[in-house]
């Protein structure tokens, strides 16, 4: 007993034990509910198949969401209750960080669908479209800390009289203008970072809008091109209308991942010279400063933000399954 | 019927690979970096001079630090006669994100026996949770024998010793090149004044566009603003003095006190002088984006003299480069505003328990030793405040004049007062604030201000 309790190779043999022993209960349970009448047979299929499933989910997904909200009540150690502090101190405070994810928020899902969107268009039915599409895709095989620093990289500055390293300013000089400080100066500085999201996310938004482009019925189409519609009137009445539920749910996503934001932020600037965001400030203070208050206010501030967008999705998603 | 039997025993198989796989994945008992050292040869190794330890029979105790990598190597090198002689099994964790993770350990229940901290601040706030164990008995002994007061006090909290010093940097040091200095006839200024003055000759000397006397960097990621809070930490010691610059660190004095926001004033003489900064870069402002330990090499590229930069700046020298009094780069000590002074900044690597096993006190007592110093001295790359330590022991001529600082009798040892603040302040608004003042976007008195605000 002591050799499986105590030693790592122990422990790791009694949890592919527990694991097994689990799996064993539930395929007996569901041969027994085979004897059973229908419904309460639907009720042990449901609890042997959805049980373990739900159990997981109250354990990694319920309990500590509500615990982050109850400590977003309490102080920095989560010793006594301080009600509405730690979210006083993020609208005062906290509003820089706030107006930066907000910029964030409205155009990296902009950015990358409009461009996804056109690049699917323009690439759709052409000769070189599978390389095209590779390209604009592989900047999400990249991590968001790698995109990060080879952006900065990109972005670097040097004083006007010594040689760039910075791509962007070797070109600018180049062209005889001055160098630009492309992340030290505030505000435009937030644009660069979010180009930086755009181009790795770019690429998702062209796949998943190219396929749902491919799946627009032809006859539509060549309706369309009889009654005499010229591209731009094909384009926005009927390719759009068509593809709206995959915009949805590529706008949502993309969204969803921005207000996760933190990489980029942390390794291109450290979340100076005013390009803090929400999720990096939650990180902040819940890890670097140890403040379980105001890091838990800032999580449930983001799962706020992110709910609008989720019951969207699910809407439309139900909707799709109703047309269908 | 075969081919579905063959189907149904080749998913089995598979399967059972799959699972195979994700197992071996798992399991096994190194953790990222950590080794662990015990049961080797040991034939030869005189076990006479660890009896005092004690024996154990292959007892493991567990050590978590943010020492990963060559230093971790290096470091389970340091003890394996140890480990063979008193038959203690020490299993080391280090991590990058030692910080971060050691508290979610800690009070998940799951704490180590032994853990090195890289931060007073760190390890107060372990003992105000009441997890660390004073040292005890040999570990405590060892610990007051041979450390100074100034360095013990840092592992001390009210009164009672729970952190040992085994490892330390200096950061008062100016980084510049032997060779361009002889050439150029320029002397080691041992004051100050001296050295401003020397700037002043430089520039002259040198200035253009693209030279300039001192080159500067701040840029860290997520760190970024660190070197010029450790440049205003020098600074207040030489212009204000080690008690104030005590009182400052424990919030004794406003933050934004006049005394303080001359010292950064006095940084600013060098780092915002647009004749002074910043060679090979660009402006005073480009030190916001440069990356902390790149600022240097431009000494080496002849595009500027002076680089104020810690001993471990020595890791990040290109291979190659010879370091030393004669060699292509070397440190002088930043110097006092009179020649006798010599207030010195220093960080140090703190090693404290969490229980009081006889085995983890054990460890921590030959830790505390001389004879840990100069074995792990000899390995090389790092130096030991321990009062017995051998500076021949040190590994390069740098570490070499850092143990020499250290033992000086004039030093007087401060620690680097981010780490000693609170979190929200020694590595958030502190960092900020100079990163925005280096940007030009405050001046000293709105900077130190807006820290004194943040104070929790």
């Amino acid at each position: 007993m002591g050799f499986l309790l105590y030693s790592k190779n122990g422990q790791l043999i009694l949890a592919v034990l527990a694991f097994l022993a689990v799996l064993v209960i539930l395929l007996l349970i569901a041969r027994a509910a085979d004897s059973l009448r229908r419904r309460k047979q639907t009720f042990a299929m449901v609890a042997v198949f959805g049980g373990p499933a739900l159990l997981l989910l109250a354990v990694g997904l319920i309990y500590p969401a509500v615990r982050t909200i109850w400590m977003s009540f309490m102080d920095k150690r989560s010793d006594s209750f301080v009600a509405l502090d730690n979210y006083a101190y993020l609208f005062q405070d906290g509003l820089q960080a706030f107006g930066n994810t907000l910029l964030w928020v409205v155009l990296v899902p902009l950015g990358s669908t409009v461009i996804g969107l056109v690049y699917s268009v323009l690439i759709d039915g052409s000769r070189f479209e599978k390389v095209a599409k590779s390209l604009l895709f592989l900047p999400m095989a990249i991590s968001f800390v790698g995109a990060g620093i080879i952006w900065k990289f990109m972005y670097e500055y040097r004083g006007a009289a010594q040689d760039q390293i910075g791509l962007l300013n070797s070109v600018i000089t180049g062209l005889g203008f001055e160098p630009v400080r492309f992340l030290q100066d505030s505000p435009l500085n937030t644009l660069f970072l979010i180009f930086v999201m755009v181009w790795i996310q770019a690429g998702f938004a062209m796949v998943v809008l190219s396929a749902a482009i491919k799946a627009v019925p032809s006859d539509i189409v060549e309706a369309a091109r009889l009654d005499g519609a010229s591209s731009s009137q094909l384009f926005f009445q009927i390719t759009i209308p068509s593809i709206r539920p995959s915009l949805v749910v590529v706008l949502t996503t993309i969204c969803i991942a921005t207000l996760k934001v933190f990489d980029i932020t942390q390794t291109m600037t450290g979340a100076e010279f005013g390009t803090q965001v929400l999720a990096n400030e939650m990180f902040d203070w819940s890890f670097t400063y140890g403040n379980n208050g105001i890091g838990s206010a800032m999580a449930v501030v983001i799962f706020v933000l992110v709910i609008p967008l989720v019951v969207y999705n699910v809407r439309q998603m139900n909707k799709n399954k109703a047309v269908r | 019927m075969t081919t579905m039997r063959m189907r149904r025993a080749g998913a089995g198989i598979a399967g059972a690979l799959v699972m195979g796989l994700v197992l071996t994945g798992c399991a096994g008992d190194d953790l990222g970096g950590g080794g662990t050292a015990g049961g080797g040869d040991g034939g030869d190794t005189d076990c006479a001079d660890f009896e005092q330890y004690g024996t154990f029979d292959g007892e493991t105790v567990e050590m978590s630090s943010t020492i990963e990598g060559v230093e971790g190597e290096q470091l389970a090198e340091s003890w394996a006669d140890f480990a063979n002689c008193t038959g203690i099994n020490i299993e080391h964790n280090g991590t990058n994100e030692f910080e971060s993770q050691i508290f979610v350990q800690v009070e998940g229940g799951n704490a180590p026996d032994l853990a090195i901290f890289p931060q007073p601040g760190l390890l107060a706030r372990m003992v105000d949770g009441g997890y660390l164990s004073p040292a005890t008995g040999g570990a405590l002994e060892a610990a007051q024998a041979n450390y100074t007061e100034d360095w013990l006090s840092y592992g001390n909290v009210d009164g009672e010793q729970y952190g040992v010093p085994i490892q330390g940097s200096a950061k008062s040091f100016v980084w510049y090149s032997p060779s361009v200095f002889e050439e150029n006839g320029y002397e080691i200024p041992t004051t100050w004044d001296d050295m401003m003055a020397l700037t002043e000759q430089i520039a002259a000397d040198h200035g253009s566009d693209t030279v300039k006397p001192w080159c500067y960097g701040i840029e860290s990621g997520g760190a970024t603003g660190w070197p010029a809070t450790d440049f205003v930490e020098d600074a207040v010691l030489r212009e204000a003095g080690p008690d104030v610059y005590d009182q400052w660190v424990n919030h004794e004095i406003p933050f934004n006190d006049p005394q303080i926001v001359a010292s950064l004033d006095r940084v600013g003489d060098i780092v915002q002088n647009e004749d002074y900064v910043n060679g090979g870069i660009g402006d005073a402002r480009s030190a916001a984006t440069t990356p902390w330990a790149d600022a240097g090499f431009q000494v080496l590229e002849d595009n500027c003299f002076l680089f104020r930069a810690a001993s471990f700046w020595e890791a990040q020298l290109p291979e190659g480069t010879e370091v030393g009094p004669d060699g292509d780069i070397f440190a002088f000590y930043l110097p006092a505003d009179t020649a006798d002074e010599k207030p010195l900044l220093i960080a140090g690597d703190y090693m404290a328990a969490f229980n009081d096993e006889e085995a983890t006190q054990a460890v921590l007592a030959y830790f505390a030793s001389p004879e840990w110093a100069n074995t792990r001295m000899s390995i090389g790359g790092m130096v030991s405040p321990n009062n017995g330590a051998d500076p021949a022991n040190a590994s390069s001529d740098v570490l070499r004049l850092t143990i020499d600082l250290m033992q000086d009798e004039n030093a007087t040892v401060r620690f680097d007062g981010s780490d000693m603040m609170p979190s929200e302040v020694g590595a958030g608004s502190f960092w900020s604030a100079l990163t925005n003042w280096t940007d030009g976007q405050s001046d000293s008195e709105e900077a130190l201000t807006s820290v004194e605000n943040s104070w929790p």
